[in-house]
């Protein structure tokens, strides 16, 4: 696929920029940590060619997140993105790379991506992996991009895969602790814990979804909602230390939580930074890390040790020789 | 040729390559098709087939740790009484390694709706070329910064090497309905393939053979499948009752509105498994036909299935050659097999220019160069048919990041030329 004349001209700028700064729609900028001083691009925007019988959707990254669920929705077909605010853009999320809360039933967001069309450090317009849904030809290029955070390269087009819409599609609370339900359902979408309520997402057939919740225990809900609070992070960990986890967050004043059991995320927020720096703390303890998402500019985005963080180093030189993407993000991997 | 038992073992081996500068070539099973395990130049080939141990299994989190010489069905097997599964089965699965998998980033026939290998493998500890050890991945969901276990996964050797996997298990479905659905032309199997996906359906597997292909299995295994179809569609549906019970009315319909003369369900657990060998020795049941034979793989967007194997066809017609396809039609993965006898004179260059026209039919379809068996060797120099110069310094760039010293099983999946300064180094006319 030839360039768009807006891909060129991102390629124009990027070639003789020193620094250059992805700019979605802005919803997560501060995650990875803040950018410094450095030439703002935006992808273009715009729906290239919805494949609904190939189950595939190319997508300019610039397009924000409902306009492609819109675009599926007229095909039955959806790409559980699930952006956390709906103005975000595909290559934003594509580039913070955050699950939503789907991710137990349909994968984290990295499975949901089979190509990026990106600028290079160097200007030039370059593709990894491809349009099928099913492709082995080289690198896996597209799970690189996914979630790296600006630091590689400017996405300007994806091609993502797409599943058809469940049938039916409902939130339960139960009864049940969240650790017994991922053995007692059979394929729940989403197990979830909020502010002591357990509740589950189940989605497919109709009747399945009555025969599975046909106990005192499950009550039709609404989604949980996520944590507020001017501090927020995000803690990935071992999902068989959640309960642990979730006792020593219980116990942190003023913290709100959402846990997501079989995946191993829990999202907090808090309105004291020494909230976070506990919260912290404990994933640690555990063996899990934290990301900053929000507020407390001054904590470390990411804390802790960074893994692999030679290759890591070595990998984002080798796209980007000398520093140019979005620097000041991700400090433990720089170079210059 | 050395046989390590431990990770030390492994990073003993390619230090000591290190040290006398020669390559290494990692090699499990050895069944892989592209001959990314093949050793080129006195390279070092380190197999994995003594590291064979299954280290630990959590049935409530659902994974396991193994060492990368565990056969893939020997995992499936081990796990299986727990009512859970590795969902990944390739046709060799009863030979090949999960480390010669994560290499390939292999599929099976139940990836359609369960995702290739690379969705399975939660974490991967490997020793870098370098011999220093790394996990990548990890049980945590993301681990901080880039996702180096994805770019690892399906870099066939030229990466590292993988020492001990962490995969995921999946709970086996409550209910499981099997079909196999009988056309009088292929067309039709592809169309009902197509009204499948649209009425919203992913099932488990959606699997396709043409006649050729249905004939000689049917002589090897005495399967009951209808020697005189022209295509046969092997369906499974996979879940609780509700699903499984409409999806499965729902295939039924669409293949008979599209022609099916029969939609034979499997009764039992016995004919299912009846149904599953007919498809996975089809490869074993071309043996009859001729002593030799070329397996492609290829895949094109589901819509153009038809298109492309009567490509297969005539340009198999054309070059005096037997073409038979068995492949995962879901998603569009085409394996077209060219069965042959070696000794016949000059067939050997007949072979070869009709796997090249195939592919790139393929690729002129939309179509990529490999959907699951890798680039390796085989397909090294067709990467310029589907990359450009940019797209392919951006992995040349990548691979050197892991191993900048170029030993780690050099000379696969990426052409000579492929780094953007090497050009100048390329003969004329040179094909880059
Ligand atoms: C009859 C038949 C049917 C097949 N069906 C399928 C199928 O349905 N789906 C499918 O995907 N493939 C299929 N294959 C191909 C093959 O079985 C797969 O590619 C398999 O993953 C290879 O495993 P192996 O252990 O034999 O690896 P090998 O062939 O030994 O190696 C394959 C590649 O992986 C690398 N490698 C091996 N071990 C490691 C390691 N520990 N760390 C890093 N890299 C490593 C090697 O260097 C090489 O590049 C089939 C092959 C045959 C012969």
């Amino acid at each position: 696929m030839t360039p768009t004349t807006a891909v060129a001209e991102i390629a124009a700028a990027v070639a003789t920029a020193t620094a250059v700064v992805p700019i979605g729609a802005g919803t997560h900028a501060e995650i990875g940590g803040r950018v410094l001083e450095a030439t703002e691009v935006r992808a273009p925007s715009g729906i290239v060619d919805v494949q609904p019988f190939d189950m595939t959707v190319s997508v300019r990254a610039g397009t924000p997140y409902a306009e492609l669920d819109a675009a599926l929705a007229e095909h039955g077909q959806e790409c559980p993105l699930d952006a956390s605010d709906a103005s975000a853009t595909v290559g934003g999320i594509i580039a913070t790379g955050l699950s939503g809360l789907r991710r137990l039933g349909h994968g984290p967001l990295r499975d949901h991506v089979l190509e990026v069309e990106f600028v290079t450090a160097e200007g030039k317009v370059a593709r990894g992996g491809g349009p099928t849904v099913k492709n082995v030809t080289g690198y896996d290029v597209p799970r690189l991009f996914v979630g790296s955070l600006g630091t590689l390269g400017v996405i300007t087009r994806v091609t993502l895969r797409t599943r058809p819409r469940p049938a039916a599609s409902e939130w339960f609370e139960t009864a049940t602790a969240a650790s017994v339900l991922r053995g007692a359902l059979f394929a729940p979408t989403a197990i979830v814990r909020a502010r002591g309520v357990t509740a589950v997402l189940l989605e497919g057939n109709a009747a399945d979804l009555r025969a599975e919740t046909d106990t005192a225990s499950f009550a039709p809900s609404a989604a949980p909602t996520h944590p507020v609070g001017v501090h927020r992070a995000r803690i990935a960990i071992d999902p068989a230390q959640l309960d642990g986890l979730l006792t020593a967050l219980d116990a942190i004043d003023g913290l709100d939580s959402l846990a997501e059991y079989g995946v191993g995320t829990v999202h907090v927020a808090t309105e004291t930074v020494s909230g976070l720096v506990a919260a912290r703390g404990a994933a640690e303890g555990l063996g899990g890390w934290m990301l900053r998402t929000g507020g407390a500019t001054d904590l470390d985005p990411f804390g802790g040790t960074f893994p692999a963080v030679e290759l890591q180093r070595r990998v984002r030189h080798a796209l980007d020789p000398t520093g140019k993407f979005s620097p000041g993000r991700v400090p433990a991997t720089e170079t210059r | 040729m050395c046989f390590p038992s431990t990770t030390a073992d492994v990073a003993f081996a390619v230090t000591t390559a290190n040290r006398f500068a020669i390559p290494f070539v990692a090699r499990g099973s050895g069944t892989g098709l592209a001959g990314g395990a093949t050793p080129l130049d006195g390279a070092l080939v380190i197999v994995t087939t003594r590291m064979n141990q299954i280290l630990e299994i959590d049935a409530d989190a659902r994974r396991a740790w193994v060492e990368p010489g565990v056969l893939n069905l020997d995992l499936t097997r081990a796990v299986s009484h727990l009512g859970l599964h590795y969902a990944p089965d390739p046709s060799s699965q009863q030979a090949c390694t999960i480390g010669g998998n994560v290499g390939t980033n292999a599929g099976g026939p139940h990836c359609l709706a369960a995702g290739v290998t690379s969705a399975h493998v939660l974490a991967v500890e490997v020793v870098l070329p370098d011999g220093t050890v790394e996990i990548l991945g990890g049980l945590a969901p993301d681990a901080p910064g880039l996702d180096l276990r994805g770019t690892f996964v399906g870099s066939e050797g030229t990466m590292g090497i993988a020492t001990r996997v962490c995969v995921r298990l999946m709970p086996d479905p409550p209910e499981i309905r099997t079909m196999l659905a009988d056309f009088t032309a292929i067309e039709d199997a592809a169309a009902a393939v197509s009204a499948i996906i649209a009425a919203g359906i992913v099932p488990a597997a959606l699997e396709m053979m043409d006649a050729q292909a249905t004939a000689a299995v049917e002589d090897f295994v005495h399967a009951g499948l209808p020697r005189d179809a022209d295509a046969v569609l092997l369906v499974e549906v996979g879940g609780l009752h509700g699903g499984v019970t409409h999806d499965a009315s729902a295939i039924d319909a669409i293949c008979r509105d599209h022609g099916a003369r029969t939609v034979r369900i499997a009764a039992d657990a016995t004919e299912r498994a009846l149904l599953w060998k007919a498809r996975k020795s089809a490869f074993g049941a071309v043996a009859r036909i001729a002593p030799d034979y070329y397996l492609h793989d290829a895949v094109v967007p589901r819509t153009k299935l038809v298109q492309v194997i009567r490509q297969v066809y005539e340009i198999s017609a054309r070059y005096e050659l037997i073409a038979m396809n068995v492949f995962h039609a879901g998603d569009g993965n085409l394996h077209p097999l060219l069965v042959f006898d070696g000794r016949t004179p000059g067939i050997w260059e007949r072979v070869h220019a009709a796997g090249d026209e195939i592919l790139r039919a393929c690729i002129d379809a939309g179509g990529v160069l490999s959907g699951e068996h890798g680039i390796g060797l085989e397909k090294r120099d067709a990467m310029p048919l589907f990359f450009s110069a940019d797209d392919l310094d951006v992995q040349a760039r990548l691979r050197d990041a892991f191993d900048p010293d170029g030993l780690a099983n050099p000379d696969k999946i990426l052409p000579r030329g492929s780094r953007c300064g090497e050009l100048g180094a390329i003969p004329d006319g040179a094909w880059v």
